[in-house]
């Protein structure tokens, strides 16, 4: 009976945690929404209070959407966050599949030096990364930004995806490679729908930084063209005068796309977090 | 028609130590091979030799007179099935079973007869659209036979494939699996490391150890003459008793060892290669010491253990010159741990092997039973 009481206690404990902790993190999101649907002075008035009929207004939207470029920011972010996941996942699990399945000469250098990728930020290398981007006359370009991120994405890429390639048992290679199957179709028949949880995880974890990045945007490509949207956001913040509206009404925009690639992934998502946490 | 020729096959991982070496085998079409062995004695890595996942570091593999040393496994005509089943987790039983076939470029309806013809045979219409993760472990095993079998292999490699199945459904699927040899005339080699599954699967048994064949024969062949003292213990349950002594006589006809306790145990086996005053063992199956003196050869021992299956009890005693053996012991007998009883063979039961472990030719092996219903009858 007390065994019981003292459980529940337990529960009761892990779930106001869990809860508080949710709360937080959810916070600024909810108050950075609320706001883009108040006025002005909605804003500065009460900042934490939901729209009333007198505070309601949709004027940053309008702002946004019809006054600036957004939607081509957001294009370009859309472009530059999609070529770059798909670029990462399907390099880095063909990466993850020769370094675990193959024994070469050089096969362990290589895979530290991939996880060497992990552990120096690639932002050390900002200054070297524009040298080289110049030289190849790339400046402006999404092209670069591309690039940059998958260079960025690819090492944890491997090292998550090579840790699930490896536990796929032996034997169905085996038995593939009894069946006649070549070395591509196994990875790509076989293989890459075992650790579809793991891809799904791999790309939400590589796709939420890109998706965020503002100094990489910055340094590279800050014309016009090729702005971002995290990049496209600032225009709306000025030294002197910050036009709130529109930068609340952006970053609800902004947010949009990686809740709808959370709500996707998400059960593959915690059966790939899971599923390496317990291996 | 397919033959398999092993001809001097070795392999060695690091080019100086042989895991294998001098494996010299044939195998006749339709033949049901066993290997069987001890684990580590490296039965599944000349399995996986012969179906391609292993490289061969030296000899020949010829399957239908062919050489086939380097080519991959799908070439080479072979079909394995893996001991942990290896089907394709994401795909149905169907496609498990076509997918070899459409990376071969079979046609569609060719793969769809092949395929109803394959599930008929092992009653697994009703199971083609279900997921590996949805079929019982027996379920399974037969999905792995059939995707073996649609691709219409020369020859099949089995892995241990009893292994993960319970003791019943063990004994149900080897039943099968012997079926399915007769009905297939297929040509099937067979790694396992369970001697009974070996006796009753297998047309030839290769007993291996340390990389070595010690002894390929048919399963009575190696019951009754086994080659030496490793294959001898190795086939049989509970093993063979060995007791060590000195040779007193020898001829043609027999040898006579003098055995712990001055005990002289008179044998019938061809003692031409060997000399008055050389050690060797003598070997009798637990199932050839009688109790009771029916037999002309006769000890007396102390009971220390009784195990009682029903049918039969095996005794575990102390013979009088101190040595331990196993007596397979009438099941309806009452026998009490310190009883001392009366023990007998018959001279032809015995086995002897040499210094080297080598064993002697017996001159009238077979046929225990009957030789004890002549004598007590």
């Amino acid at each position: 009976m007390k065994h019981k009481v003292t459980r529940a206690a337990g529960t009761g404990f892990t779930h106001l945690v869990l809860g508080g902790y949710t709360l937080l993190a959810l916070f600024p999101i909810l108050l950075v929404i609320i706001n883009s649907v108040k006025s002005k002075d909605g804003i500065f008035d009460s900042p934490l209070s939901l729209p009333t009929a007198e505070t309601w207004s949709l004027v940053g939207f309008e702002k946004v959407l019809a006054k600036s470029p957004f939607i081509h920011f957001f294009g370009n972010s859309l472009t530059v966050t999609l070529v770059s996941l798909v670029l990462i996942l399907v390099l880095g699990a063909m990466a993850a599949w020769a370094l675990s399945e193959y024994k070469f000469r050089g096969s362990k250098l290589l895979a530290i030096y991939m996880a060497f990728g992990i552990m120096v930020p690639i932002r050390l290398g900002t200054v070297s990364i524009l040298e080289l981007v110049v030289k190849l006359e790339l400046t402006n370009t999404l092209t670069a930004l591309i690039l940059v991120y998958v260079a960025q994405g690819l090492p944890l890429a491997i090292m998550i995806l090579g840790e699930f390639i490896q536990q796929v048992p032996k034997e169905l290679k085996e038995a593939a490679r009894c069946d006649g199957v070549g070395e591509f179709k196994i990875f790509f028949q076989i293989i890459l729908p075992l650790i579809r949880p793991a891809v799904a995880t791999v790309a939400v974890f590589t796709m939420v930084p890109i998706w965020n990045d503002l100094w990489f945007p910055l340094i590279l490509a800050p014309g016009e063209e090729t702005q971002t949207v995290t990049l496209g956001v600032q225009q709306f913040i000025g030294q002197y005068v910050t036009d709130w509206n529109a930068v609340l009404a952006s970053l609800s925009l902004a947010v949009l796309p990686v809740l709808v690639m959370y709500v996707f992934a998400s059960r593959q998502l915690i059966r790939g977090i899971t599923a390496g946490a317990v291996k | 028609m397919s033959q398999v020729a092993l001809k001097n096959l070795t392999k060695s991982y690091d080019g100086k130590n042989n895991v294998l070496s001098g494996i010299n085998l044939d195998i006749q079409d339709g033949e049901f091979v066993v290997l069987v062995g001890p684990s580590g004695c490296g039965k599944s890595t000349l399995l996986r030799m012969l179906s391609g996942l292993e490289s061969i570091s030296g000899g020949d593999l010829e399957i239908d007179h062919a050489r086939v040393n380097e080519l991959p496994p799908a070439e080479r005509g072979i079909a394995m099935v893996f001991q942990s089943y290896a089907l394709y987790p994401h795909m149905n039983v169907y496609k498990n079973m076509a997918f070899g076939l459409k990376i071969a470029g079979a046609k569609k309806d060719e793969i769809d007869r092949r395929i109803r013809h394959a599930a008929g045979i092992l009653k697994i219409d009703h199971l083609l659209e279900r997921l590996p993760r949805e079929l019982s472990g027996g379920q399974r095993q037969r999905v792995a036979i059939g995707r073996a079998i649609v691709r219409e292999p020369k020859l099949f490699l089995f892995d241990e494939p009893l292994s993960n199945l319970d003791a019943a459904l063990r004994v149900q699927t080897r039943l099968e699996i012997a079926k399915l040899h007769k009905d297939l005339a297929a040509t099937i080699v067979y790694v396992t490391h369970d001697q009974v599954e070996a006796m009753t699967l297998g047309d030839k048994i290769v007993v291996m150890h340390d990389g070595h064949i010690q002894q390929a024969g048919s399963p009575l062949e190696l019951y009754q003459q086994p080659a030496n003292l490793f294959v001898a213990t190795f086939i049989g349950s509970p093993k063979m008793n060995l007791i060590d002594g000195i040779v007193t006589e020898a001829s043609a006809a027999g040898v006579s060892v003098k055995v712990a306790g001055d005990q002289i145990v008179r044998t019938e086996v061809d003692g031409s290669g060997i000399a008055i005053g050389d050690k060797v063992s003598v070997g009798i199956r637990s199932e050839h010491l009688w109790e009771g003196d029916a037999g002309s050869e006769r000890f007396h021992g102390t009971v220390n253990l009784v195990e009682h299956l029903g049918e039969a009890n095996y005794l575990y005693l102390t013979l009088e010159n101190g040595q331990d053996v196993v007596v397979r012991g009438d099941g309806e007998r009452a026998v009490h741990i310190g009883d001392t009883i009366a023990l007998s063979a018959p001279a032809a039961a015995f086995h002897v092997f040499n210094r080297d472990g080598l064993a002697l030719r017996r001159l009238k092996p077979g046929n225990m039973v009957a030789a004890r219903h002549r004598t007590t009858g």
